[in-house]
């Protein structure tokens, strides 16, 4: 990932807004979405230049109301707390009277890190951190001056407090007041960022400014956007993954109450209705002739094998060479080799997809939770037969993102079905629909190996990961190895002189997408496994055959330390087992341990301590919360995850044969945070891989059998 | 047409009699704080009160509730000042907040029957609910909270 770093001088202007007041906006220089393949993605508005669209961040009224844009979308990390947060902090605002705003799509709002518009790779916090901070004290120093130029003073004489500026002789203006002059205001070319000692806001758990609508009904999500004249509609989608309509007879189904229109569209046959189970009836009466396409045969056994085979065809690219690995476990004293395998997994957000849609002779207007604006546009506004600059998207709160919502697929189906029965439309997802079609975290096939010294001491560590290439479909082309294949593996922590990670891209005939911690997890799985082998091998404990690794990793040492500390590693009450695990990502660090006990075959984990050192926080409480969200989710993962195909169809379809955990199969979660001055690393996905191997761990701690497949569930287990 | 009482409202809806109560609420009714998840009474986000039960309204056809008093998370107080709401809001438990109208509603169904609950009547009754965003630890401390609220009288 590479960082713009925009001077302060080039990417803050401001401008009087046309109801009166100040509106901050801030733009990158130069063609933000360089960075990553996204450009291709995001063309029609990335092409357009840069610098001269102001997006507002901030916008203060003559009434004193703010109103703070984000411009990423709240899926539950937090962003709608933590950003304005950032703001607020050297802006000196009564922080719980603001109003929050997502932003539409603009260029100020690619991130440089994700080439896009674009919520993910737990970067929000990271790149706003100066961004916004600065912007908050831009504005300051602006409304300081406009205050200053009113009273004729030294701005020097004046300071911002709480919504006003006060002056030295007692005078105060609000902000409000002070609004047309300060937009009038030269920028100051560079602000004085308070110093983490004098934070007030920032560090300090708060609540979240989206809780009070999601306690009485009143937020937002995708799926309860209203509309007059408004129309719902239900999608048949091929049974098999890639499939097209053959042949289609809708009589039937146009005879039903309520119906509308039954068209065909390029994401399948939409049924138009005045309601959805309208709609939804008349979808089962719908006589389509399927063509499977190339996928007919598919299944799981096909997919290993055909992961498996590649893998043997070669090593693949190299992401990453020290030393010499194969030479280096050659003369090693102990070898040791294994190969594990990754299962495909479903997104299963609680919101099914959905997307409305109003197609008018004026454009489009799309009302959507997405992940990635620019993407929705460009996708909306090829489906209308119009310009990306017809189509304004409007970013709903989002029911579960997870990275499903970094797909568009949903949006075609509902802006041709609007175009169609000029309505706005809104096309919803069943959860068998959104089960059978997803767009799948891929599988990966892993074949990892290890020498030891005579010492005991890792000399040599190869590992070749084999698998699809999201980024290769979702933002082509992908020059080399696919970023997103090799987190975790290519910064590798542990000292080891020799090593090798390399990657084969083996695509599976289906849509494969990113999904919360994307590689991390399958590659910490291996790695964290892979050093609980060599740690037998070395007749260590894992914990100290970890720490033994770790001589130049102060922050890694010191979580994996904490970790073991809390949850008094090596001293579990008698039938419990313990599994250690520690990762980077994201530039967090994080360790985690997992008790549990094994009675009967059956496996229960107790619980779960987690540490993590993700440098400064914004706000601690969702820091916190994150990280169980994370363990929440890669618990359901290990226990269950896995989506089996058949005949390229998908077998899961509901909750009941695709498991997630609940609230009566909670392990005791323990979150410590280690306090830091360092910079925010992110926190919505990092928590997730470790869990995984910290619970394998801990079987084999209890069993002496080692998992190298997931889910654990279908497993048989020996009592411990 | 079909009578039916939400939240405290008489209303009479024209809708087909096999039509879930989820979709009369969300679609004919405009009120959209009860979600859809699962279809299947599997998830609990679409869970409402009728006649003082948490129900899950996904699976329940219009026919089945004529004359019957159901209550959603837009009524379960006017203020968000009900016992859940206000520990759900002190102990910020939301994090996408999808699934919160279910959890909520379900929580309220438990403390009603039960003010006291401890942790193995809280499994028994949300173990129905599922979070995907894992708040589980907080919805357990919340209703907790809410059980004391209601004791101490600074709620209903």
């Amino acid at each position: 990932m590479s960082q713009v770093s925009p001077t302060r001088r080039d990417f803050l202007s401001a401008t009087a807004t046309v109801g009166g007041g100040l509106i901050l906006a801030l733009t990158l220089p130069g063609t933000a979405a360089r960075s990553k393949a996204a450009a291709a993605a995001i063309a029609p508005s990335g092409a357009r230049q840069s610098g001269r669209q102001l997006n507002a961040w901030l916008q203060i009224a003559r009434d004193n109301s703010v109103t703070v844009i984000v411009d990423r979308s709240e899926m539950g990390q937090g962003v709608y707390t933590a950003l304005p947060m950032l703001l607020a902090e050297e802006l000196s605002i009564d922080f719980d009277a603001i109003r929050i705003v997502a932003a539409p799509v603009g260029d100020a709002y690619v991130s440089p890190g994700n080439g896009g518009q674009i919520t993910g790779t737990s970067n929000s916090v990271q790149e706003s951190w100066d961004k916004l901070r600065t912007a908050g004290a831009t504005a300051r120093t602006m409304l300081i001056s406009a205050a200053a130029q009113r009273w004729r003073v030294d701005p020097k004489h004046c300071r911002a407090e709480n919504g006003k500026v006060v002056g030295a002789q007692g005078h105060v203006l609000t902000y409000g007041e002070l609004a047309d002059a300060a937009a009038l205001q030269p920028i100051p070319k560079d602000v004085a960022l308070k110093s983490r000692s004098d934070f007030q806001i920032i560090g300090k758990p708060r609540a979240r400014t989206d809780t009070p609508g999601k306690l009485d009904g009143s937020a937002e999500f995708g799926l309860d956007v209203k509309l007059p004249r408004m129309l719902y509609a239900a999608l048949a989608q091929s049974p098999v993954l890639g499939g097209k309509v053959k042949a289609l007879d809708s009589s039937a189904a146009e005879k039903m109450a309520g119906v509308r229109k039954v068209l065909l569209t390029s994401s399948g046959v939409v049924v138009v209705a005045e309601h959805f189970w309208q709609a939804l009836k008349a979808r089962r009466v719908l006589n389509i002739s399927w063509d499977s396409g190339p996928n007919a045969e598919l299944d799981n056994a096909a997919i290993h094998a055909l992961l498996k085979r590649t893998a043997a065809a070669g090593p693949g690219l190299s992401a990453r060479t020290d030393g010499d690995a194969a030479a280096a476990l050659e003369s090693a004293k102990q070898r040791l080799s294994a190969a594990y395998y990754l299962p495909l997994l479903a997104h299963a957000t609680m919101e099914p997809m959905n997307c409305t849609a109003d197609v008018k002779a004026d454009g489009c207007d799309l009302y959507v939770g997405t992940q990635v604006q620019q993407v929705s546009q460009t996708t909306a506004a090829a489906a209308a037969g119009i310009s990306a600059e017809q189509v304004r998207v409007y970013t709903t709160l989002i029911g579960g993102g997870f990275g499903r919502r970094l797909d568009v697929d949903f949006i075609p189906a509902a802006v041709e079905a609007s175009k169609a029965v000029g309505a706005p439309v809104k096309v919803i997802w069943t959860r068998e629909d959104d089960m059978t079609h997803d767009t799948y975290r891929p599988p990966a096939y892993e074949e990892v190996s290890g020498g030891l010294d005579a010492s005991g001491k890792l000399v040599a560590w190869k590992l070749h990961i084999t698998s699809p290439s999201i980024t290769a479909r979702m933002f082509p082309p992908v020059k080399g190895v696919d970023d997103s294949v090799i987190e975790a593996a290519v910064n590798n922590l542990y000292d080891v002189a020799n090593l090798e990670v390399s990657y084969s891209r083996q695509e599976i005939g289906i849509d494969v997408g990113y999904m919360r911690s994307v590689s991390h997890a399958p590659n910490c799985f291996v790695i964290e496994s892979f050093m609980d082998e060599l740690a037998a091998v070395a007749g260590k404990n894992p914990y100290d055959f970890r720490l033994q690794h770790l001589a130049n990793r102060p922050r890694q040492k010191r979580v994996l330390e904490l970790a073991a500390g809390r949850a008094g590693w090596g001293k579990a009450p008698a039938g419990r087992h313990q599994g250690i695990a520690l990762m980077e990502g994201y530039k967090t660090h994080i360790a985690q341990v997992a008790e549990i006990s094994i009675v009967g075959g059956e496996l229960k984990v107790h619980k779960i301590v987690c540490v993590a050192d993700c440098g400064q926080m914004v706000n601690p409480r969702i820091v916190e919360s994150q990280l169980e969200s994370g363990i929440v989710f890669g618990l359901s993962a290990a226990l269950w995850g896995e989506v089996t195909i058949a005949e390229g169809r998908v077998k899961q379809t509901n909750f009941n044969n695709y498991r997630l955990l609940r609230n009566n199969e909670m392990p005791e979660l323990q979150i410590h945070l280690v306090d830091s001055d360092e910079l925010p690393g992110g926190i919505g996905e990092v928590a997730v891989p470790l869990v995984a191997p910290a619970v394998c761990n801990a079987i084999f701690a209890a069993t002496g059998k080692r998992l190298r497949t997931l889910p654990i569930g279908p497993q048989k287990l020996a009592n411990a | 047409m079909t009578r039916i009482t939400v939240n405290n409202q008489v209303v009479n809806v024209d809708a087909d009699s096999d039509t879930p109560l989820l979709w009369v609420l969300r679609d004919h009714l405009g009120m959209t704080g009860t979600k859809f998840g699962c279809g299947m009474a599997l998830c609990g986000a679409c869970t409402v009160h009728v006649n003082g039960a948490a129900t899950r309204s996904c699976v329940l056809p219009l026919s089945a509730v004529e004359g019957k008093s159901i209550t959603t998370i837009e009524g379960l107080s006017s203020d968000r000042s009900h016992a859940v709401q206000k520990a759900w809001l002190e102990i910020d438990v939301p994090q996408c907040g999808y699934c919160q109208s279910g959890q909520i509603m379900s929580a309220a169904a438990l403390l009603k029957s039960n003010p006291k609950p401890n942790d193995a009547d809280i499994d028994a009754a949300m173990s129905g609910n599922i979070c995907r965003c894992g708040t589980y630890p907080r919805i357990r401390r919340a209703i907790h909270r809410a059980a004391e609220l209601l004791e101490t009288g600074a709620s209903k």
